[in-house]
Parts: structure tokens; sequence; C-alpha cells
């Protein structure tokens, strides 16, 4: 399992180096992002620097939904996905394969918004431990719910629109977790981050599980 | 055209008929008004049934004939339709909980919506199963559909509990106490003519949607035998058209 999963998380990671997709369009994506916060709040009154752990994490919801998309866009080319299912693959190891690759693209476009948010916004960085074990467990916890909604909305006709409305409310409570988790990083909030580290865990651990059973029957049927 | 009610139908249909006058009563002329809130409290004979309705008894259901659906000795078209079925209503009374409640909200409280812990859980209930509905309306293979049709609706399931947790600590770690007094409303401590009025509201509720799920049922079952015969009345058709041809 462990073996197909780093197979096919390194067939995803290289297509996106070779492609340059992720770097070229989905980056600047959430840098611009950051740009049309600026514009719709206030700059000067300090409101974006007491949002900025909101903002941040809104900007990693919407290019996750890109990152996701693209995910399962280059195998929907060619029969790629015939191609996976009749590769004799475990599925699970499909399943932690695909997320780990998107976990990987989500981590490395965090780092770039952290850069954003602190030149941009403002801000600056407290609980480095703190925020490194949230980006940690929203990552995995995003990068897992959002490979079974990916490959639930895969193939269908209206995916592009569907995709957004199934699972930005799932992984509404991410969000909610992260946002206040990174705002006691960033020393914002009043209250300490870690129970929220611990909900975001908690979500991480139940969608892996879940992925990792129901990626099976998702792989067989269509 | 005969119609598709069975008796067993009917008698559920003039159950819940009579039950829903009983609470109509009930709830505007049996029971009186609140000490505090005065006859905006008869709005909670409507908000609690359908809430019950909506977040226990339909999306219950729902979650269980997915898992029924999935599991492969019990799989048939008949759970995909009930899981189906079922979320439709939910997500009906779900959004007329929202819609009372806000309502209700607004004569109580003066404002139409505050981020309550259980405002903001129902109100992410609502568009995580309307994106169920969503789903399940996509064009596919009803096979493939119904798959992942369980599976979302399985995925929206576990879900729930965090959701709730996530939003009652985010409420609460910030403020201890809301205005909002939910305890008043629901102490177990009402008593005489409301309690039963409850109760009754509960009961006609229940039965409505046992009502209105046999019947989304039977549409959703009708219509997909309509599919299957249209595709092999086409086929007799152009074999027809082929041997006339032929001749």
């Amino acid at each position: 399992m462990w073996r197909d999963a780093g197979l096919v998380a390194g067939k995803d990671l290289r297509i996106e180096l070779r492609s340059r997709v992720a770097t070229n369009q989905v980056a600047p994506f959430a840098v611009l992002v950051l740009i049309l916060f600026a514009f719709a709040l206030d700059p000067d009154r300090g409101v974006l620097a007491r949002a900025a752990a909101g903002l941040f994490w809104l900007a990693v919801l919407f290019s996750a939904l890109l990152a996701i998309q693209r995910a399962f866009a280059i195998e929907a080319a060619d029969g790629g996905r015939d191609g996976l299912r009749l590769s004799g693959l475990d599925p699970a190891g499909i399943f932690l394969g695909k997320a780990g690759a998107v976990a990987a693209e989500l981590a490395v476009l965090e780092a770039l918004l952290a850069v954003g948010i602190v030149v941009l916004y403002d801000v600056s960085l407290h609980g480095a431990v703190l925020l490194v074990a949230t980006c940690l467990a929203a990552t995995v916890g995003l990068a897992a719910a959002g490979t079974v909604y990916g490959m639930l909305a895969a193939g269908l006709r209206v995916r592009e629109t569907l995709l957004p409305l199934l699972l930005l409310p799932v992984v509404a409570p991410v969000l909610l977790g992260a946002t206040r988790a990174s705002e006691a990083a960033l020393g914002l909030g009043t209250d300490s981050g870690w129970p929220w580290v611990q909900l975001l865990a908690v979500f991480a651990v139940v969608y892996v599980g879940f992925g990792v059973v129901a990626f099976g029957p998702l792989l067989e049927e269509s | 055209m005969t119609s598709t009610g069975t008796i067993g139908t009917r008698v559920l249909g003039a159950a819940t008929l009579v039950a829903l006058a009983i609470t109509a009563v009930m709830a505007l002329v049996v029971s009186p008004p609140d000490v505090v809130q005065g006859d905006a409290v008869r709005l909670l004979y409507l908000h609690v049934p359908t809430a019950w309705v909506a977040m226990y008894l339909s999306f219950g259901i729902t979650t269980l004939a997915s898992a029924l659906y999935l599991w492969r000795r019990t799989r048939s078209r008949f759970w995909d339709l009930v899981a189906g079925a079922s979320a439709e209503i939910g997500v009906v009374f779900i959004g007329l909980t929202l819609v009372v409640g806000s309502i209700w909200g607004r004569a109580t409280w003066g404002v139409w919506w505050t981020w309550d812990a259980r405002l903001t859980a129902t109100a992410v209930l609502f568009v995580l199963y309307a994106g169920y509905l969503a789903l399940r309306r996509v064009p596919a293979d009803p096979q493939v559909r119904g798959q992942r049709a369980a599976i979302a609706a399985l995925a929206a399931f576990v879900d729930v509990p965090i959701v709730h947790y996530a939003v009652e600590w985010w409420r609460t770690l910030h403020q201890s106490a809301t205005f909002l007094d939910e305890k008043r409303l629901t102490d177990p401590t009402i008593h005489g003519s409301m309690a039963w009025t409850l109760v009754v509201g509960v009961v006609a509720f229940t039965l409505l949607y046992a009502w209105l799920l046999a019947h989304r049922f039977r549409v959703g079952w009708l219509a997909d035998r309509l599919e299957d015969e249209g595709l092999e009345r086409a086929l007799a058709e152009r074999r027809a058209e082929a041997e006339l041809e032929e001749v």
C-alpha cells in the first residue's frame, strides 16, 4: 500500500513539475486572492492584519479547489483513470498517493501564502510550532477530504461546479479550526490554539480513514 | 391511468391530516401564550418538529439507506431511492426550520440571524445535504450515481459531529453566554398543554415525513421505470423500422 502510494504521489508530482500548471496558475491565483482581499477590506484600519488568519485559510481553500480539480483532470484524458484501475495498484495506496501529492502542493502553497500575508498584511509570526502543527493537520485533512470528493465528482459532466458545492461545507470545520489556531499563532486571538489543532487532527484522521476504505468502491465502478 | 396510491398510503395521509389539524388547534388555541415571549412561543410547535424530522429522521434514514446500498448483500435500487427521497425531504424541512427559526428570532431577539452554535451548524448541514442532492441530479449512469451518492451521504454524515463540535467551540471559547437562552426553550420542565402540543406536533410531522417519503419514493421509482421502458420502446421502434426497410 505504501509503495503504491509513493508511486502515485511521485507520478502526480512529476506531472505538476513538468506541466507547471501549479506553479504558473494555482500559485499566482493564491497571491491574487490575497491582493483582492486588500481591495475588498480597508488596508489602512488594520482590518487586514486582524483578519489575516482567516483570509490566509480562505486563500488556501480556494487554491485547494483548483489543485484538487487539477489532480483529477490529469487522469481524465487518454483513459488515465482506466489505466490506474487496471494497474493492479491498491486503491488505498492510490488514494494515499493522490492525497499525498495534493498535500505536498498545498504545503508549498501555504509557505508562499505565509510569506504573502507577512509582506502584504503586515503580520508577524509568533508561535512557530503551533503554526506548523496547524498547517500540517489542516493540510492533511483538506487533501484527504478533497481527494475523496474529487474522486466523487471525477468524470461527471458538471464536476467543475459540483466540487466546490460538495467540498466547501465539508471542510468548513477545517477553515474554522485552522483560522482560530492560526490566530493564536499570530498573536491575534486570546485563547490557546491547541484544542483547534486537535480538532483538525481528528478531521484529518477521519477523512484519511474514510478515503482508504471508500476509494476501492469509488474506483471500481465508473 | 390508474392511481398509484394504496390503501396504506391513503390511511397514512388521512392520519397525517388529522394529526396536523390537532397540532394546529392545540398550538393556536389550547396552549397558553408564554409568560415572556407571548404568542411568539407558538412557533416552537412548528420549529421543533421540523428540526426533528430534518436532522434526525431524514438524514438518519438517508445514512442508513446509503449504508445498506453500499453493503453488497442488501444492494438494490430500493435503498438508493429511499436515501434520495429522504434527503430531499430533509433539505426541505431543514430549510423550513431555518426560516421558522429566523422569524421566531426576529420576534423574540430582534434579529433574523445570530451566529449561535446551533444555528450555524444547522446552516452548514443545509448546504452539506444540498450538495448531496446536487450530486444525485447529475446526469450519469444510475449505478455509478447511486454508488457515488451513497458514498457522499456517508462522507457528509461523518462530518456532522465534527461540524457540531467545531461551531460549539467557536462560539463558547470566545463568549461565555449568548443572549439566546436555549436552556429555557428546551428545558424539560415545560409543563402541561405546552409539552403535549409539542409531543403531538412531533408525531404529526413524523407521520407527514412517512407519507412524503412513500410518495417521493414512488415518484422516483416510476421515473426510473419510465427511463427503462423509454429506452426499450425506442429500441423496439428502431428494430421495427429496420425490419420494414428490409422488406
